[in-house]
C-alpha cells in the first residue's frame, strides 16, 4: 500500500456520555485506509465500527483525535460538505421521492445542471440494473432492489469514499451472496474507495483487500484477509475469524512445550497456540510421530468432518477432515489416533 | 374447548347502553339541523319544510359581517399557531433531549390546562393596557389570542407525526450534500407536510368554534359568528340561528373528516 490513504483516523478517541460514566465506543483507533481500496471494519455488534464509521461520515465529532480525507482535515467539517456517501443499514430512502430522484438527489443539492443529473441517474440505474424502475415510489420495491437504489443514489456524486454500514445484513442468504459478488462489481468498476461495516467474518474475508478486527472500541489487527486468517496478532482475532484450536503452551529453546511434554516448533511468540482444525491430520494411534489423542465425536458437515478429540492431559481439540468417500477413513467415539500439523500451521500468540 | 375472551359488547345491556348514548349526543343536534328547515317562526313547532332561514341568514348584514371576522381570525390565528406548533414540534424532536424540555411542553400546552375563563380575564386585562397606550382596536387583538390557545390543538399531530419520521432520512439527505435549510425544504417538510395540513385544521377549526375568550377579548362591533350566535339567544330563538349552527357544523365536520384522513395510520 504505497498510495496515497484516501482516509487517515489518527488517535480517535469517541466517548459517550459525561465523567466517570462515559462510554469510550472508540479507544485510541488510528489507521489509514488507501486509494481505491475495499477495506472492512469486522467487530462484533458494539466494538465501535459503526461509529468509526459514522465518524468518517461527520454524523458524529470525535472526542479527541483526528479524520483526513485525501490529506485534508476533515474532523469539524459537517457530512454535508465531506466527499463521502454512505449506504446506511436501513436504507433511508426518501419515501416522497422516486426511485430516479432519490439517486439524483445527491447532484440536485449539489446544484448540478440538470441535463448532468438526468445523464448520471440513467447511467446510475444502468449500473444497478434498474432502469425500469426510474418512476416508481422506492417503497414499491423489494428489499434487494431498495438496496440498489441506496447504493446507486450514493455512488451517483462520485464520492471519494463510499461507506457501507451493514448493508447487506437485511437480505436473505441468496440475495445477500448475490449483492457481495455486485457489490465487489461495482467496487471495481468505479474504483472509488470502499469502507464497509460488518460483524460477518465471511463476508469480509471474500470481498476485502484489508480487513481491520475491531474489538471494545479498539483495531485488533489490520491485514490482507489471508494474513489475518493465517497469522492473528491474539486470542480475539484467531477465535472470531474461523474456528481455532488453543493450546495453552510454555516456550523453551526447543520449542512449544505442552502440557503432555509433547514439543512443538511453532512461529511467533506468547503462551497460546493456535492451529486451525482444518490444518490438523489424523493418523493410526501409535505409528509415527503426532501427540496421542482420543475421539470424543464426529460430527457430519457433508463437506467435510468434525472430529472432536482430547489430549491425554484432557485438552480439547477439533480436526476438521475430508468426507470419508464410499465408507472410507472414518473415526469412531473412543477411538485413539496420533495428531500431526500441517507444516507451518501451529503458531504462538499472546493471550 | 377455547377459554372465552372477556368482550364488552357481550354484557347484558350493552346495546340498549349503546343506543341510549348515541342518542343522547346525537338527538339534540339532529333536532337543531331538521328545525333549521322549519317554514315557521319556532324552534321547536314544526310547520313545514323551507330553506328560507338560511337565506335570511345569508341576507343579514351582521351574520355576513360576523362569518367574515370569523374566517379572518380563524384563517390567521391558526397560520401563526401553525407555524409556532411546527417550530416548537421540530425543536423539541428533532434534537437530543434537553433539561427543561418538560417544561417547554408545559409551556406549550399551557392553554390546554389553564381554565378557559382565566385565560379570558388576563387577556381582558392585559390588552386593556395596550389598547390605551397603543390606540389599535383592530382584530389583531383576537388573532393573538386565537393563535395562543390554538397552537397546542397544532403541536400535538405535528409532533406526533414528526416522532414518527425515521431520523436517518434527515441524516442521509445531510450525507447527500444538503445544508440544514435544503434538509428541511426537501425532506423534512415534505414528510411532514400531512401533520402540518392537520395541525393548521383542527387549529382553525378550534379558533371558528371559541366563546369565551373571544366574548372578553373582542371590542364594540367584533363579533363572531359564535359570539353572535351566543348575542341572539339572548333575544328571541328563531330556526336562522338553526341555519348559521348547521352551517358551522357542516364545515366543522368536513375539516374533521380531512384532519382524520391526514393523520390516520397507513396499513
Amino acid at each position: 500500500m504505497t498510495q496515497k490513504a484516501a482516509i487517515t483516523a489518527q488517535k480517535i478517541i469517541k466517548a459517550f456520555g459525561q465523567g466517570a460514566a462515559a462510554l469510550r465506543a472508540l479507544d485510541d483507533v488510528s489507521v489509514d485506509i488507501a486509494t481505491g481500496e475495499f477495506f472492512t471494519l469486522l467487530g462484533p455488534s458494539g466494538c465501535g465500527k459503526t461509529t468509526l464509521l459514522r465518524l468518517i461520515a461527520g454524523f458524529e465529532m470525535p472526542t479527541a483525535g483526528k479524520i483526513l480525507i485525501d490529506g485534508a482535515d476533515v474532523t469539524e467539517m459537517p457530512p454535508n460538505r465531506r466527499p463521502v456517501n454512505t449506504v446506511f443499514q436501513s436504507y433511508a430512502l426518501f419515501p416522497h421521492l422516486t426511485v430516479a430522484e432519490n439517486i439524483g438527489f445527491g447532484l440536485k443539492m449539489q446544484g448540478r445542471p440538470k441535463a448532468e443529473i438526468a445523464a448520471t441517474t440513467a447511467e446510475m440505474l444502468a449500473l444497478v440494473k434498474l432502469e425500469a424502475m426510474a418512476e416508481r415510489k422506492t417503497s414499491q420495491l423489494s428489499g434487494g432492489q431498495q438496496q440498489r437504489v441506496a447504493l446507486a443514489r450514493a455512488l451517483a456524486p462520485r464520492p471519494k469514499v463510499l461507506l457501507l454500514d451493514e448493508p447487506l445484513s437485511a437480505l436473505d442468504l441468496k440475495l445477500r451472496k448475490e449483492m457481495q459478488v455486485e457489490l465487489k462489481r461495482l467496487q471495481l468498476e468505479t474504483g472509488i474507495t470502499f469502507v464497509f461495516v460488518t460483524h460477518d467474518q465471511e463476508e469480509a474475508l471474500t470481498m476485502s483487500d484489508r480487513i481491520a478486527v475491531m474489538s471494545a472500541g479498539r483495531i485488533q489487527q489490520v491485514g490482507a484477509p489471508r494474513d489475518i486468517y493465517t497469522r492473528p496478532v491474539n486470542r480475539f482475532v484467531a477465535s472470531f475469524i474461523g474456528e481455532t484450536n488453543f493450546l495453552p503452551v510454555t516456550a523453551t529453546p526447543q520449542g512449544a512445550r505442552l502440557s503432555t511434554g509433547d514439543v512443538i516448533a511453532a512461529e511467533g511468540e506468547g503462551s497460546v497456540l493456535i492451529v486451525r482444525p482444518e490444518q490438523l491430520r489424523l493418523g493410526p494411534a501409535g505409528v509415527g510421530a503426532g501427540l496421542a489423542a482420543t475421539v470424543t465425536g464426529v460430527v457430519y458437515f457433508g463437506t467435510d468432518i468434525h472430529v472432536n478429540l482430547e489430549l491425554s492431559d484432557g485438552t480439547a481439540l477439533t480436526a476438521r477432515v475430508p468426507s470419508p468417500v464410499d465408507g472410507g477413513a472414518d473415526f469412531t467415539t473412543g477411538q485413539p489416533v496420533a495428531v500431526t500439523f500441517q507444516p507451518g500451521a501451529a503458531r504462538l500468540i499472546r493471550e | 374447548m377455547a377459554e372465552r375472551r372477556f368482550e364488552v359488547s357481550r354484557l347484558p345491556g350493552f346495546a340498549s347502553v349503546a343506543i341510549a348514548v348515541f342518542v343522547l349526543l346525537y338527538l339534540p343536534i339532529l333536532t337543531l339541523v331538521v328545525f333549521s328547515f322549519n317554514s315557521g317562526p319556532s324552534v321547536a313547532v314544526w310547520e313545514g319544510w323551507s330553506l328560507h332561514w338560511y337565506a335570511d341568514a345569508w341576507n343579514n348584514e351582521a351574520v355576513k359581517g360576523a362569518t367574515a371576522r370569523s374566517l379572518i381570525i380563524a384563517t390567521c390565528a391558526s397560520a401563526i399557531a401553525t407555524t409556532v406548533a411546527t417550530m416548537a414540534a421540530l425543536g423539541t424532536t428533532r434534537r437530543a433531549a434537553f433539561g427543561g424540555q418538560t417544561f417547554i411542553y408545559v409551556v406549550i400546552n399551557q392553554p390546554l390546562m389553564v381554565p378557559e375563563i382565566v385565560t379570558a380575564v388576563a387577556l381582558l386585562i392585559l390588552f386593556g393596557v395596550v389598547k390605551q397606550a397603543t390606540g389599535y382596536q383592530g382584530l389583531g387583538y383576537l388573532i393573538l389570542a386565537h393563535a395562543a390557545f390554538c397552537t397546542p390543538f397544532a403541536y400535538l399531530p405535528i409532533r406526533a407525526r414528526l416522532e414518527g419520521m425515521d431520523l436517518s432520512l434527515e441524516t442521509a439527505a445531510t450525507d447527500l450534500y444538503a445544508n440544514p435549510w435544503q434538509t428541511f425544504r426537501h425532506v423534512t417538510l415534505p414528510l411532514l407536510a400531512p401533520g402540518i395540513a392537520a395541525g393548521a385544521m383542527l387549529a382553525f377549526v378550534i379558533s371558528l368554534d371559541d366563546v369565551v375568550i373571544t366574548e372578553f377579548v373582542k371590542s364594540g362591533g367584533q363579533d363572531t359568528l359564535p359570539t353572535y350566535m351566543l348575542g341572539q339567544m339572548r333575544r328571541a330563538i328563531t330556526p336562522e340561528v338553526n341555519a348559521i349552527s348547521t352551517a358551522l357544523l357542516g364545515l366543522t365536520v368536513i375539516l374533521l373528516t380531512l384532519f382524520f384522513i391526514l393523520t390516520r395510520k397507513k396499513n
